[in-house]
């Protein structure tokens, strides 16, 4: 029997990583928000990698907390070894990565949920979406419970039509021995919904106890922290920190899985659905690099008080028996015991050029869409979309206007992008090369980019926009102080230039000046600088980066510039681009589908040349006139 | 692609060819700025200071080596009374195409960007200068000029150049991937590129791209003409075909340098074509047959033609000297001029059909001057293959080329002067893509998927 079991401003479908962003985002800005979840025990869970964060991914989760997210602030309480990656690069692309301990991180970010106001959670399995006149009202479940809402948010992860296959065994199911939601895709395709099939997996977990890391590599975390949160920036975060193992596969591990290649449901031919090429199988690598005699491979634990440890790198699709035998070929693991074994997952997720750059679907008002149902892949990239998503659908709610962070804003502005305009052929991940402004969008300056807007929006709260506010201030006083300070070309101080084999000076030359030399860093120059007041690291830091690569800033904001001007020219989404002579057919069919609202996004859609713009730039501009005659 | 808006657009703005006087527009923001940088007026005063919609008299210079390009009138206006209502500046120089590109050339490494296929026209009509009516004549224009430019660029693009093209982009590709991969899964175990392998790829990439912007049919032509050959022997009519050449179309140049003493080289302005013909009729004669056609000059001569006038005497039959040369320029770019047919013919002509099939041969006379339309008819042809109704649309792909290569090559100094400095990887790659965007304009590719297309090709990625 179904029964009216309430009414929500905003429901949420899913609570992992999209969901608990979504929701929180949601219920923070004052909407009645309702998460329903399969189980409650698998709130937040990390179904793959037990770590947070790397290259983009970092990015990512910094600039969900620059816009008052979750992620940041769970991961800096619930890590267990911290790393800044590519410190040897330049500052456009260090990147924070963390090993989580997931059952806290799970705990911590469920008890969010459970702590915010005009939040409620549910478990029960959403089975029904209702859609009435092209907008969503409600959803059912399986339960029986009729729920109607102003917005719902959709974000299935790798549930939906789950399949899981290890070597010739499959059946129906999620992640990590979870039920999946067979039901719901009908629903989604009633409505309208184009569904694709895409394809990821897991490697084994295995007991702590049954490795021998004396021939294995130690790995370990920064001693100096940086946290994810730009609430912790100057808060001492030090924990004692777990370790994680690296060692490599061999000719023999090779061998066995050649041999067995066709009992692999991906070679076996059983697997249909699309993978990624970012996280492949051991299979896929061996068949893909037949020259690489081994591959790399990480142990990392996958808590403090768990003896599971997650076998990155030999994800696999092959039987039981077989990984058996070859995660044992391997240094290090020849006693191994295999706990979780691996598998192969497909699912239904959408084709999100479906979606607008707001994340709600064209097609049906007030249905909204993220994380892997949108064809991505990766826990930050899902989070990133879910406080998105739950941003604009609370301003659905409201008859506001949708915020939508542009290329040259975010990673997430990217991410969104890429997915909705492009579309993706395989689960999609972040990568630094897809920015064009990367210089722009650091890690380290993200709370610059995004916290006066978050502060806007009204997820930022007092206290981290005065923290923000007071750092921004003394990132441009100590700016300031370093140019107006001259040096004069003392002994002592072309002593110290010729020990960093700079040029001596003449004349005077500010601190601002020398630091723009590249041997020359802001920390050393201490030396030169008795007046230097006391600032936390991570100002220094940005103070140096900004004055530094000064020039190359200045020539991507240039880049921006010209950017933001193709942006600012909307164009209707209604548009009948049939009608525009001019146009090449490919360019009519592709705007029509894609429905850009501007002519930046217009240009990115692939198959839209620049002469089709040129075309629809006059166009508008003959309708601007005829309009306003 | 990056489509840029309200940036400083250059053009040549008269129609292509043999005319009087060229004109290059200007148009943006920059125009007059860009002009003060190549322009010296007689009376010394920059285009800023003297009065606009006015000519002025004086020479544009080569920024780079400050040689005289053209003697020139240039005259500013001030937007927003013009015909794209922004800065426009036009400089009127000497007719044909070799001193309107230069001048092109010139200012596009100014910094202006060579105007896409109807832009002049679309500013025009977006700045409100132009009526409404003529809204859908503007995008008619707009489209189906690009469209001829597209043909245009992919048959431009096909043989010899999009393969050195290929070879740039693909050591470009090699180097932007590992550099990206090294960036983006930084715990994999890729090898690091060093420093010293990246300057000195870089440096191999730079050394590509001044080979193509030196060497290419692109380059060659636009700078140094068509190289074409006439080959025959002796008195059979090389000179008078010359002359008769040199008469009809204004020379540009009469005197090259170099140390070519037994060959005239001279230069022709064929509608627009400039065509670098080289007489071998100079080669020192001899009374060894072979050496008194100059069997081995000719062959080094043909080396670098781009084609060969083959000359035939009508009156008489094919001499072993003649048969000798029909076999050197075997698998070359002929054209067979048989001249003197205003005598009695004893060629055998029909063996030359055969011999020649699908290459073009032209009956002439160059006593009673027949035959020399057709002959420039077939060249005009050749270069400008059939489909294109003007050379216009030739012309402007061969400079956005080239443009596009000189923007390649600034970034790619950029990034090898990054990398001497020290400057980090991630840096470095920002110039490394620009250039990589640059070729891509040519010839159209998603340069951010080609990358990580080629990360996930070279290499194992993945958890």
């Amino acid at each position: 029997m179904e029964y009216h079991a309430g009414d929500y401003d905003v429901i949420v479908v899913g609570a992992g990583h999209a969901g608990c962003e979504a929701a929180l985002a949601s219920a923070r800005l004052g909407c009645n928000t309702l998460v329903v979840t399969l189980n409650l025990d698998s709130v937040a869970l990390m179904a793959c990698n037990p770590a947070i964060g790397g290259t983009g991914k970092g990015h990512l989760v910094r600039e969900i907390d620059a816009l008052g997210g979750e992620m940041g602030i769970a991961i800096d309480k619930t890590f267990i070894q911290i790393k800044m990656l590519n410190t040897g690069k330049g500052p456009a692309v260090h990147s924070l990565r963390a090993q989580a301990d997931k059952k806290e991180y799970q705990a911590v970010m469920k008890k969010a949920l459970e702590e915010q106001q005009n939040l409620d959670l549910k478990q029960d399995e959403v089975t029904e979406i209702i859609v009435e006149k092209g907008r969503c009202t409600g959803i059912k479940t399986k339960n029986g419970a009729v729920y109607s809402a102003k917005a719902v948010v959709l974000t299935t992860g790798v549930y939906l039509k789950g399949k899981i296959y290890i070597g010739d065994i499959s059946y129906e199911g999620g992640p990590y021995g979870l039920f999946a939601a067979n039901v719901l895709s009908e629903s989604l395709e009633k409505a309208g919904l184009k569904l694709m099939r895409f394809k990821t997996g897991t490697p084994a977990r295995v007991h702590r106890d049954s490795i021998d890391y004396s021939v294995m590599i130690e790995q370990k975390g920064d001693k100096d922290i940086v946290p994810f949160s730009f609430m912790n920036e100057f808060e001492n975060l030090d924990r004692e920190q777990v370790s994680c193992w690296l060692t490599y596969t061999n000719e023999n591990t090779h061998r066995i899985v050649k041999e067995n290649l066709l009992r692999s449901a991906l070679y076996g031919g059983k697997i249909t659905g699309i993978g990624t090429r970012y996280c492949p199988s051991i299979e896929s690598k061996i068949m893909v690099f037949p020259d690489k005699t081994t591959h790399q491979l990480f142990i990392e634990p996958e808590g403090r008080d768990t003896c599971e440890m997650y076998v990155q790198g030999m994800s696999t699709s092959l039987p039981e028996d077989v990984q058996v035998q070859f995660y044992r070929s391997i240094k290090g693991l020849e006693r191994v015991k295999i706990m979780r074994t691996a598998y192969a997952i497909e699912y239904d997720c959408i084709d999100p050029t479906q979606l607008k750059l707001s994340l709600e679907c064209k097609e049906i008002e007030g249905l909204f869409c993220a994380g892997q149902i949108n064809g991505s892949s990766g826990y930050e990239e899902a989070a990133a979309q879910g406080i998105m998503a739950g941003i604009n659908a609370a301003r659905k709610t409201r008859g506001q206007q949708p915020v939508i962070l542009d290329r040259s804003e975010a990673y997430i502005g990217v991410l969104i992008d890429d997915l909705v305009t492009k579309g993706t052929q395989e689960p999609y991940r972040i990568m630094t090369s897809r920015a064009e402004y990367r210089l722009i969008l650091r890690q380290d300056n993200a709370d610059r980019r995004l916290t006066p807007k978050g502060y806007e929006i009204g997820l930022v709260t007092e206290e981290r926009y005065t923290k923000f506010k007071d750092k921004l201030k003394k990132i441009q006083d100590e700016i300031q102080r370093l140019k107006d300070t001259i040096v004069p070309p003392s002994k002592q101080t072309n002593a110290f230039l010729r020990e960093r084999e700079s040029a001596e000076i003449k004349t005077g030359i500010s601190l601002y000046e020398l630091l723009k030399r590249p041997e020359i860093d802001y920390e050393s120059l201490a030396a030169l600088d008795p007046e230097r007041p006391a600032l936390p690291k991570a100002i220094g830091k940005q103070v140096e980066t900004e004055i530094k690569y000064e020039g190359y800033i200045k020539k991507q904001l240039i880049q921006v510039e010209q950017f933001k001007k193709l942006e600012d020219k909307k164009l209707d989404p209604n548009l009948n681009y049939y009608d525009i002579k001019g146009l090449r057919l490919e360019a009519q069919e592709k705007l029509a589908k894609i429905k850009p609202t501007s002519v930046g996004q217009a240009s990115r859609i692939t198959g839209v040349s620049p002469a089709d713009i040129s075309v629809i730039m006059v166009y508008l501009e003959k309708k601007r006139r005829a309009e306003s005659k | 692609m990056v489509i840029r808006e309200g940036d400083t657009i250059a053009a040549v703005a008269t129609a292509p060819g043999e005319c009087g006087i060229g004109i290059v527009r200007i148009s943006g923001p920059e125009a007059i700025g860009i002009a003060d940088r190549v322009f010296r007026s007689v009376s010394g005063r920059t285009l800023k200071e003297l009065p606009g919609r006015r000519m002025n008299y004086g020479y544009i210079f080569s920024p780079d080596d400050g040689e005289k390009i053209d003697e020139v009138l240039v005259v500013a206006m001030k937007a927003p009374h013009t015909y794209t209502r922004e800065d426009i500046v036009e400089v009127h120089c000497h007719g044909g195409n070799v001193a309107v590109r230069k001048i092109l050339e010139t200012v596009l490494s100014m910094g202006a960007r060579l105007a896409q296929p109807g832009e002049f026209t679309k500013r025009a009509f977006l700045n409100g200068r132009i009526d409404l009516s003529q809204a859908e004549a503007v995008m008619d224009i707009i489209s189906s000029k690009s469209e001829m430019g597209l043909k245009t660029a992919v048959s431009q693009l096909e043989g010899g150049l999009s393969k050195q093209l290929d070879g740039i982009k693909d050591k470009l590709l090699y180097i932007m991937s590992r550099i990206e991969a090294s960036i983006d899964f930084p715990e994999h175990d890729i090898e690091e590129v060093t420093r010293d392998d990246l300057i000195q790829e870089t440096r191999s990439a730079i050394h590509m791209v001044e080979r193509l912007l030196s060497t290419s049919s692109t380059g060659k032509i636009v700078r140094e003409g068509l190289s074409t050959a006439i080959i025959g022997k002796p008195n059979v009519g090389k000179s008078s075909l010359l002359n008769a050449l040199l008469r009809e179309n204004r020379a540009i140049v009469t005197e090259i340098p170099g140390t070519t003493r037994d060959v005239i080289e001279e230069y022709v302005n064929l509608r627009g074509v400039p065509l670098k013909l080289v007489d071998t009729a100079g080669i020192r004669q001899t009374d060894d047959l072979v050496e008194s056609i100059g069997v081995e000059k000719t062959r080094e001569y043909l080396e670098s033609a781009d084609l060969v006038l083959l000359m035939l005497d009508a009156g008489r039959p094919l001499s072993e000297e003649d048969r000798i040369i029909i076999d050197i320029i075997e698998g070359k770019r002929v054209i067979v001029l048989i001249n003197k047919t205003d005598l009695e013919i004893r060629l055998e002509i029909d063996e030359i059909k055969k011999r020649f099939q699908e290459r073009p041969v032209i009956y002439m006379s160059l006593a009673q001057g027949t035959g020399l339309d057709v002959l420039e008819d077939t060249i005009y042809k050749m270069v400008f293959s059939d489909e294109i109704r003007t050379g216009d649309a030739v012309m402007v792909t061969r400079v956005r080329h080239v443009d596009c290569l000189k923007r390649a090559k600034k970034s790619l100094s950029d990034a090898a002067a990054a990398m001497l400095n020290k400057l980090p990887v991630d840096l470095v790659s920002i110039d490394i893509k620009a250039a990589l965007e640059a070729l891509g304009e040519i010839t159209g590719d998603n340069i951010t998927e080609e990358i990580i297309d080629r990360i996930f090709h070279d290499f194992c990625i993945g958890k």
